[in-house]
């Protein structure tokens, strides 16, 4: 963000300023674990030393998310719980992704009943579904490469600065 | 830090926040006092858990839990789907221990229906259900050191956990979420090499064990954090109606393996852990020895399975192997019938409970005598326990709360069900 | 057995003005009896010395749908002293679908009729905390009662804007 997203053109500056960024962001996604039930515990899985997913770049899982890149969305969300996942998916910076672990996120999973969302995308954009339930851990980081692979082709000029609309306030 | 609005919390917490009554005095008393909402999303992985707190300063002068955001609807589900198809079901309930809340679904059916599982796999249901409280109480001692500051032991704890995860994906092709029960016996035979493996298991577990505890026992910081913290007297413990470890840390011996015994737990020589404290160490101290215990037991189990069917031949009750169903036209009639209709049990109700990891967890069945349950209350244990929060973080700070709720170890799959 | 004569008994003799209807299925007791002598009768069974029922493990409801008296509200008691458990059922008619709270008696009950309420519309006089349990506070129906489809009405649960 700042200089390098006024760039329009592909030059050879660009190109190359494009490539060193999305090098260094692919390499140091920091998740944020939204863990809500059982697909959290295979999302701690992946952190223990049997799946390591420091040694991908996510050293950290943050529970802030003034400070992630990601949102791995792990778990049942219900019609109640869903008003907190959106308040933290618009309190995370720019740019961010998001992963749907399990079938739950997907698609409602194998709850088809009056409190649960059928799929978290009526209400997040998501860039990579996990199915699964709970999907394995190495499935996790299979996500995870992928992701990074995302992140590795998108240009700096994609994400520019939005400012927000402020209302407009009179003195009389 | 975005300030809290009257949108964020409805009126009826405040009302119920505010008029919660509160004996508690703080030495140099400020003159507002705070609203804090421990949201539920927090660090504290136990689930999405939501506490609205009312702060004098650091001190916490009245609380109220509110639960709810993990509610799935299992019990209008359990109404429209057969006993059978609701068995991949209560793996999610208490999601870290789910052998145990299937051995507990099948042993409730299987009373009301008036059938008993071959002895074989009774011994192994025992054992599974103690390899299970195992692995529960190895994260909950984990959860509980990482929230108060010890960072390694999770690991180390997480380490001996992936081994019986291994053991289980032998077993019967899952890590985790297995269905590995059924009406009538277990799925499949425990293969020799995994009653190897479980006995390798338990032979280097006990040393592992030793090593956690010796970062923890005798730690300054941990016993501080945790001594006389959270305290709850015997009579306020079974009034609150809290079971299992917690309550078995405040002086009741109450195990319902031993007071109402089921499979074949009459048999086995186990003590039952009890400590008299009431605090969060002496909860904690309580987790520890069970998993001793239950090594005892698995012990047990293992010299002395005996050998034979692991599935009850009852064609009207008990689904048939898959190898009949597709060579034989009675096992093929049995299957179709079980699988659509359902098995039928009596008119009746029952309720059956058994010791789970976290407490009791008991099973309420009315039947009208169709395929489908009429009604199934699942009576869940971390929902009792939470009942007892408000009165254990009366009086402490902001810090103890996360210890306090770490040593209660609520698990919100069940709690909300 | 032994204690289910002395449960048995001990009702009959304190609250002889009181009709109970005992039953028994796959060992299990269960005693019914009219709603209005709820307290009354749980708070005997909890402080008679030769009994203690101490442990009040379950608060439910059933819904029959099509009967006169539409709910029953069921409760599981346990006696430590005896390791012995006890079945109480009460029938509510729709029309009036109030009974008092047991929370003066076991404080165990507070959660568990505030999920009863949720759940089910029944109300329960003189409860500390009357709140919704799991539901959020602005729904307007019970969703284990028989007429609430599984799939729930669209549009009772707001979701957030994308």
């Amino acid at each position: 963000m700042g200089l390098e997203a006024k760039l329009n053109k592909d030059g050879f500056l660009t190109t190359t300023l494009d490539a060193m960024i999305s090098w260094s962001r692919k390499n140091s996604v920091w998740p944020m674990p939204m863990g809500i039930s059982c697909c959290a515990i295979e999302m701690m899985a992946s952190g223990d030393p049997k799946y390591d997913i420091a040694r991908f770049g996510s050293e950290v899982m943050r529970f802030t998310p003034r400070q992630c890149d990601l949102m791995i969305v792990a778990g049942t969300v219900t019609y109640k719980m869903s008003h907190v996942v959106k308040k933290i998916y618009d309190q995370m910076p720019d740019p961010k992704w998001v992963i749907a672990m399990g079938a739950c996120t997907s698609s409602g999973g194998m709850y088809r009943s009056y409190s649960v969302v059928q799929g978290i995308d009526q209400f997040l954009p998501v860039d990579i579904y996990l199915a699964g339930c709970p999907p394995r851990p190495d499935n996790l980081l299979n996500a995870l490469i992928q992701i990074q692979e995302k992140i590795g082709r998108t240009k700096a000029r994609e994400f520019q600065d939005s400012l927000p609309e402020l209302p407009v306030l009179q003195n009389n | 830090m975005e300030k809290l609005t009257k949108d964020d919390v409805h009126p009826k917490i405040i009302e119920a926040l505010l008029g919660a009554e509160s004996n508690v005095t703080v030495d140099e008393a400020l003159e507002n006092e705070m609203v804090l909402n421990m949201g539920p999303q927090h660090p504290a992985t136990h689930g999405v858990l939501r506490v609205v707190l009312r702060l004098d300063g650091e001190t916490v002068v009245a609380s109220v839990p509110e639960l709810g955001y993990l509610h799935r609807g299992y019990e209008k589900m359990a109404e429209n789907m057969s006993y059978y198809e609701f068995i991949p079901h209560t793996d999610r309930l208490d999601y870290l221990s789910p052998m145990a809340n299937n051995v507990g679904w099948v042993l409730a059916v299987e009373k009301l229906a008036g059938i008993e599982a071959p002895p074989r796999a009774q011994y192994i249901r025992m054992m599974i259900a103690e390899l299970t409280r195992i692995a529960s109480h190895l994260v909950a001692i984990g959860a509980l050191a990482m929230d108060v500051g010890a960072l390694t032991v999770f690991l180390w704890t997480l380490r001996e956990r992936e081994k019986i995860m291994d053991i289980w994906d032998v077993l019967c092709g899952a890590r985790f979420t297995n269905s590995y029960t059924r009406i009538g016996g277990v799925a499949n035979d425990a293969q020799p090499e995994v009653l190897k493996s479980i006995r390798w298991f338990i032979d280097q577990f006990e040393e592992n064990m030793d090593e956690c505890e010796r970062l923890l026992n005798r730690n300054r910081i941990f016993i501080e954090r945790m001594d006389g913290v959270g305290v709850i007297s015997k009579e306020d413990a079974i009034d609150l109606g809290m079971t299992g470890p917690s309550l078995r840390a405040s002086g009741v011996e109450y195990d319902l393996r031993r007071a109402q015994p089921y499979l074949f737990y009459k048999d086995m020589n186990f003590k039952v852990i009890t400590y008299s404290e009431g605090d969060c160490l002496a909860r904690y101290f309580v987790r520890a020895d069970e998993t001793r215990e239950s090594v005892k037991i698995i012990r047990q189990v293992l010299d002395n399975m005996p050998k034979g069917d692991t599935l009850l031949n009852q064609p009207k009750k008990v689904l048939p192997k898959k190898t009949e169903v597709y060579s034989r036209m009675e096992e093929l009639i049995h299957d179709f019938m079980i699988v659509n209709f359902g098995i039928n049990p009596p008119v009746g109700e029952i309720y059956h409970a058994i010791e789970g990891s976290k407490g009791e967890l008991g099973f309420y069945f009315v039947s009208k005598g169709e395929g489908k349950p009429w009604k199934c209350k699942i009576r869940s244990p971390s929902f009792v326990n939470l009942q007892s929060l408000p009165n254990l973080i009366k009086g402490h700070m902001v810090s103890d709360v996360v210890a306090i709720i770490g040593s209660i170890d609520p698990i919100m799959g069940e709690a909300d069900k | 057995m032994e204690t289910k004569e002395l449960v048995v008994n001990k009702l009959k003799e304190n609250f002889s003005d009181i009709s109970f209807e005992f039953s028994e299925f796959r060992d299990e007791l269960s005693v019914s009896f009219d709603k209005k002598h709820v307290v009354k009768i749980c708070k005997f069974l909890k402080e008679e010395p030769d009994l203690e029922f101490l442990l009040c493990e379950d608060v439910t409801a059933v819904d029959w749908a099509k009967r006169k008296n539409r709910f029953t509200v069921v409760y599981h008691i346990f006696s430590l002293k005896h390791n012995f458990r006890l079945r109480l059922k009460a029938d509510i008619d729709e029309s009036d679908c109030k009974v008092d709270s047991v929370t003066s008696v076991w404080k165990t009950s507070n959660w568990q009729e505030r999920e009863t309420y949720d759940m089910y519309g029944i109300e329960f006089n003189n409860h500390p905390d009357p709140r919704r349990m799991y539901m959020p506070e602005d729904f307007e129906y019970h969703p284990l009662r028989k007429d609430f489809p599984l799939m729930g009405i669209p549009g009772s649960l707001p979701l957030p804007k994308k």
